[in-house]
This record gives structure tokens, C-alpha cells and sequence, in this order.
């Protein structure tokens, strides 16, 4: 039995606006499937007292202080837009949402 | 089969409406959330950007301190639990305002948890406490600014594409989401927006936050079900958006009933779905469908280190919590023995402070807030600018003083008021550059008092012969030739005396 399915991968695909054919779909859901039974045997081994690790540094409240520092100018933040309009960046017509 | 159309009251009668809010506020940081970027209302397009809050690959966040701390004085004021130990996390969707493609945010780790706030209604069986229980207040950025250029509305639909400005993009948010809040019955819009009004008031006393609802620094999103009376039972909700002051919390929430209401009396059933709030008619119309949209795929934020408050700095910064404002605002009025209306009226002005540190510097209550809700209020309105901007509270309080004292009259202190407002110098300054002291000087008015009477000499034989009313003729002369600086009343004393009719 499979973890993950077709659908899941193309559900997937959309949520992360990745484009892929019915074949790449076919072959990335039995990839994503040995990946999640090797995270399986990991959970199987993590037990309560564990702490889950979202990085691998034992490190807790790197801050900065309030300070306002220079930011980019507008043309440099804008360098790299592949398109702009006076001084923002212009994007295409957003549909279906609000 | 036709049905009545439910008004207000009808749907209360029948339905009983489950409540629940979540406001975002803007924190007035300097920087912004993870970069040092300015966080300043207003500035051009696409100036207060860097590759953090333009999600450019290889960028890192840092969390800004003082954020932190607000956060943290915002939960510890709603009576919250702070975490001990607290997590980000991305909350992943596209959207063009959302550079990086994700939202730094807080999911199942906020960092502060289950307070509560209470708020006084009006009912019919006279003010009743509602508690509303504090879910979590958790730390996210607030995202662009998107301008829909063509089609007809301005509005997103029919755009043909949109601009965007990054400027807002990464300013430190707060969510603070309420539990659901049981019981209102038919006061539920009334608790909204008492709950609105009393956490804006928290918030500005706190000194986190600029508040503005017309600006956006402050937002709020309204949840809400319907369910039969008596049934037990949780209806579909509807969270409505856009709500932009907080009379429309009042309205958005009511129209909601009634909208809700009205769908189930037909026979219909509710969406579970966004909605917006339209100022204009007090209704709500559907935004996005809620069922596909939610799938934000959380995960904790690999850039940014977990937070774990020191107790102690939990501590200290408890001690700065200040006085609740709705207990400040009785006490005050107590003190000050003020009228409602009064009240109602500095609190609108936002003169409150200024008022308490200008009694705290000696001046009598009623004058004090004469003063800065009358000629103060009068002459910032003049000039579009705010009251506490044109003079400062020492110098309202010393011309008061000077009134006290009988050295000035109400009349010569608005000129001192004025003065001073118009940048020449203290009270002392503008009373000595202008001349405007108060003649009392009895030889001095002596003399104007006689010329005055040789002026009119038939006014002042009526007055001798007992028409005391006569005298004003007289008494005006005098203040004229003291150019409005004498004490009228003592004018009057000296005068009445002088043509044999003092006591």
C-alpha cells in the first residue's frame, strides 16, 4: 500500500504551482512514497521525549535591536522585476481570489 | 410558500448567534519584523525593502527585540499564559502581496495563550459583564500593498494586472483570536465592538500600537454562526473581513444575524466562507470560497531560532502593564467629578492624558478640561493638528494658575493661549510681550472709573439715584479704555461704591 497517492502529488503540484506531466506525477508519487516510509522509521524510533528538531542548532533567542538601517533604493529592489510600473512591481491579473 | 422576511429582533428571538474574533494590529516598531527596514506610514513605492522582506534567495531573518517584547506586554494585559517556549512557522500560499511565497507566522507554538478580556454592555436590565476568553495572541508580518489597475471597480475582478509595493511587506503583526464567545444572545454586536473599543484601548495605553482602524494598524475579522435556540447545537460559520472602524463591527456583525438568519429560515443552508464588509450598506458579500483555501501547509521555520522568554524580563515587563482603561477612565471620572458627556468627549479627543497630567500639576479639574476640550480643542481644529501638539500641559497649567490668582482673566488667558500657540514663547513671555496683565491697580482704575463717569455724567446720576442696571454702560466704558484687561467685577465693586451704592 502506498502512503502517497497520484492525487495527493497533483493536489501537491498545484499548491506549489509545479507543472508536471501525468508521467513525472506516475514517478514522483513512488519516490515521495520511499521518502515518507523512511520518515515512517524515524517516527517510529522518536518517542515523547524527544524534542522535534526544526534546526539543528541548540540555540534560543537570537534577537536584534529595534534599529532601522538603510534599505534598498527603489531601483534596486526593483532591478530584478520582470516587469514595473511607477516605481512597483506589476504583476499579472490575480483571478478567483479576493 | 412564502416566508416573513426576519428583521433583527425576529432572528435574535429565534436564533442564537455564536461570536468569535480575530483582530490583527500593526505594532509600531520602528523596523520591521525580521529586517531593519523602516516601518514608516506613507513613505514612496518600494523604499522600506531589502532582500529579507523582498524574499530574495539567500536572505535571513532575525527577529526584532522589541517586537518580542510587545507581544509579550499584549498578552500579559489579556491576562494570557506567556509560552516558555515558542516557535515561527510558514504558513505557505502565493499570493502576488507575499513576496517570499510563504508568511512568517506562529501555528500550534503562539507565544502567548488562554487570557481573557472583559467588557461592559448596556442590556435591558442595565450594564452586564461578558467575559471573552483569549484563545492565543501569536506574532506574524503583515504582507504588500496591491494596487488593481483597469477593469471598471478598481476592484480585482476585471483588473488586468495588479502593482505592487513591498514597503508593508514584513511589519511586525499581532493576531489576537478570541474562543468562541457564548451567551451574547442579541447583543453580540454590542460585545463586538465593546470587545474592539476596550482591546484598542489596551493596546494604545500599552504604547504598542498606533490603532488606527482608518489606517489599517488595527483590523478586525468577525466570526459567526447560527444555531436554533435551545438546540445546543454549533451552526456553519462566516467570517467577515474588511471591518474598518468600530461602528462596522456593530453593523457587520448584526447584518450578519440577520443575513444568516434569514438563509436558515428558508431553508438553506450557510457556506463556510469569507465574506466582506461593505461600509457603504452595512451588508456583506461572499470573497473566497474557504474549503480550497486552506491549505497552508505549516511547518516550522528552519531560518529562525525558537523563543524562550527569560522569566524575570516576563516579569519586569509585567510591572510596566498599566491600569486597565476602562477602570482608569471611572476613576478619573470620579475624581474629577465629571459629567458623562464630558467624559464621553475627552475620550473621543483622546485628551484624557493630558488632562490628568495637567491636574497633576496643580490646575483645578473643571478648568482643565475646559481648557483643552474648549479653546485648545478650538484652535488645533483651526489649524488641522492635534490638540497636544499646539502647547504643553506645564503651560496650560501655569495660565490656569494665573487665572486662579486673578491675574488673568478667561479672556486675556486665550490670548496667552494663543500666544503661546503661536510660538511666542512661555505664558510668561507672551503675558510680557503683549501686555496682558490684569489692571487691578485700584488708583489706576480709579482714574479710568472717573473719566469714564465724567464721560456719561446722566448714566452716573441714574445709577446714584439706585438704577443699578444703568452701571453696565459704565463698567463696559472702563473696560474699554483698559483695553479688556481690568477685572470686571472688581470694576464693578469700585465703581458702585464710587457713586454711593456699594454695600
Amino acid at each position: 500500500m502506498t502512503a502517497i497517492s497520484r492525487e495527493d502529488v497533483a493536489h501537491l503540484a498545484k499548491l506549489a504551482r509545479v507543472e508536471m506531466t501525468p508521467v513525472e506525477l506516475d514517478h514522483m508519487a513512488t519516490e515521495l512514497d520511499h521518502i515518507l516510509s523512511a520518515v515512517k522509521r524515524v517516527q517510529e524510533v522518536a518517542t515523547q521525549d524527544i524534542q522535534p528538531t526544526s534546526h539543528p542548532l541548540a540555540m534560543t533567542n537570537i534577537f536584534r535591536d529595534d534599529v532601522v538601517k538603510p534599505s534598498l533604493t527603489n531601483s534596486e529592489a526593483l532591478s530584478g522585476a520582470p516587469a514595473k510600473i511607477d516605481g512597483r512591481f506589476k504583476v499579472p491579473q490575480i483571478l478567483g481570489e479576493e | 410558500m412564502t416566508l416573513d422576511y426576519l428583521d433583527y429582533k425576529a432572528a435574535t428571538e429565534k436564533y442564537e448567534p455564536t461570536l468569535g474574533l480575530e483582530v490583527h494590529v500593526e505594532l509600531n516598531t520602528k523596523s520591521k519584523m525580521f529586517c531593519s527596514c523602516a516601518t514608516e506610514f506613507g513613505a514612496e513605492p518600494n523604499t522600506q525593502t531589502c532582500p529579507v522582506c523582498l524574499g530574495l534567495p539567500g536572505a535571513l531573518p532575525v527577529v526584532n527585540a522589541k517586537a518580542i517584547e510587545s507581544s509579550i506586554l499584549i498578552g500579559l494585559a489579556l491576562n494570557c499564559s506567556i509560552a516558555p517556549y515558542s516557535r515561527f512557522a510558514r504558513k505557505n500560499y502565493f499570493y502576488p502581496d507575499m513576496p517570499k511565497n510563504f508568511q512568517t507566522s506562529q501555528y500550534d507554538e503562539p507565544i502567548c495563550v488562554d487570557g481573557y478580556l472583559d467588557v461592559e454592555v448596556e442590556t435591558d436590565d442595565g450594564a452586564k459583564v461578558f467575559r471573552v476568553d483569549i484563545e492565543r495572541v501569536h506574532m506574524e508580518e503583515d504582507t504588500g500593498k496591491s494596487l488593481h489597475v483597469g477593469g471598471s471597480t478598481g476592484r480585482i475582478h476585471g483588473a488586468e494586472y495588479s502593482l505592487l509595493d513591498y514597503n508593508r511587506a514584513g511589519i511586525p503583526l499581532v493576531e489576537i483570536v478570541t474562543r468562541i464567545v457564548p451567551g451574547t444572545g442579541k447583543y453580540a454586536p454590542q460585545v463586538a465592538r465593546a470587545y474592539v473599543t476596550e482591546l484598542r484601548d489596551i493596546l494604545r495605553s500599552l504604547g504598542v500600537s498606533d490603532v488606527k482602524m482608518e489606517q489599517g494598524s488595527l483590523r478586525c475579522d468577525a466570526n459567526l454562526s447560527l444555531a436554533p435556540i435551545g438546540s445546543g447545537e454549533l451552526g456553519t460559520r462566516s467570517e467577515t473581513k474588511n471591518v474598518n472602524s468600530l461602528r462596522s463591527v456593530e453593523r457587520a456583525v448584526s447584518g450578519e444575524i440577520e443575513r444568516q438568519a434569514n438563509r436558515l429560515q428558508a431553508g438553506e443552508r450557510i457556506v463556510q466562507e469569507t465574506r466582506h464588509f461593505l461600509e457603504e450598506s452595512g451588508q456583506t458579500r461572499p470573497g473566497r470560497s474557504k474549503e480550497e483555501a486552506e491549505d497552508y501547509r505549516y511547518f516550522p521555520e528552519p531560518d529562525l531560532v525558537p523563543i524562550t522568554p527569560d522569566a524575570n524580563w516576563i516579569e519586569e515587563l509585567r510591572k510596566r502593564i498599566p491600569e486597565k482603561p476602562s477602570i482608569r477612565r471611572k476613576r478619573l471620572q470620579t475624581e474629577w467629578d465629571c459629567p458623562d458627556k464630558e467624559m464621553t468627549s475627552l475620550v473621543n479627543a483622546e485628551l484624557l492624558d493630558v488632562v490628568e497630567e495637567t491636574i497633576e500639576l496643580g490646575a483645578e479639574p473643571t478648568r482643565a478640561r475646559t481648557w483643552w476640550l474648549g479653546e485648545i480643542s478650538r484652535l488645533a481644529n483651526e489649524k488641522e493638528v492635534l490638540p497636544t501638539s499646539l502647547i504643553t500641559t506645564e503651560f496650560v497649567a501655569e495660565i490656569i494658575a494665573l487665572i486662579v490668582a486673578g491675574e488673568l482673566t478667561d479672556k486675556l488667558a486665550r490670548q496667552v493661549v494663543e500666544g503661546v500657540v503661536n510660538g511666542e514663547g512661555s505664558p510668561k513671555e507672551v503675558i510680557e510681550k503683549r501686555g496682558l496683565k490684569v489692571v487691578s491697580d485700584d488708583t489706576a482704575l480709579m482714574l479710568a472709573i472717573e473719566s469714564a463717569i465724567s464721560a456719561q455724567p446722566d448714566t452716573a446720576e441714574r445709577v446714584r439715584g439706585g438704577n443699578i442696571p444703568a452701571a453696565g454702560a459704565l463698567i463696559g466704558a472702563v473696560m474699554k479704555a483698559t483695553g479688556g484687561q481690568a477685572d470686571a467685577a472688581k470694576v464693578r465693586e469700585l465703581l458702585l461704591r464710587h457713586l454711593g451704592q456699594g454695600e
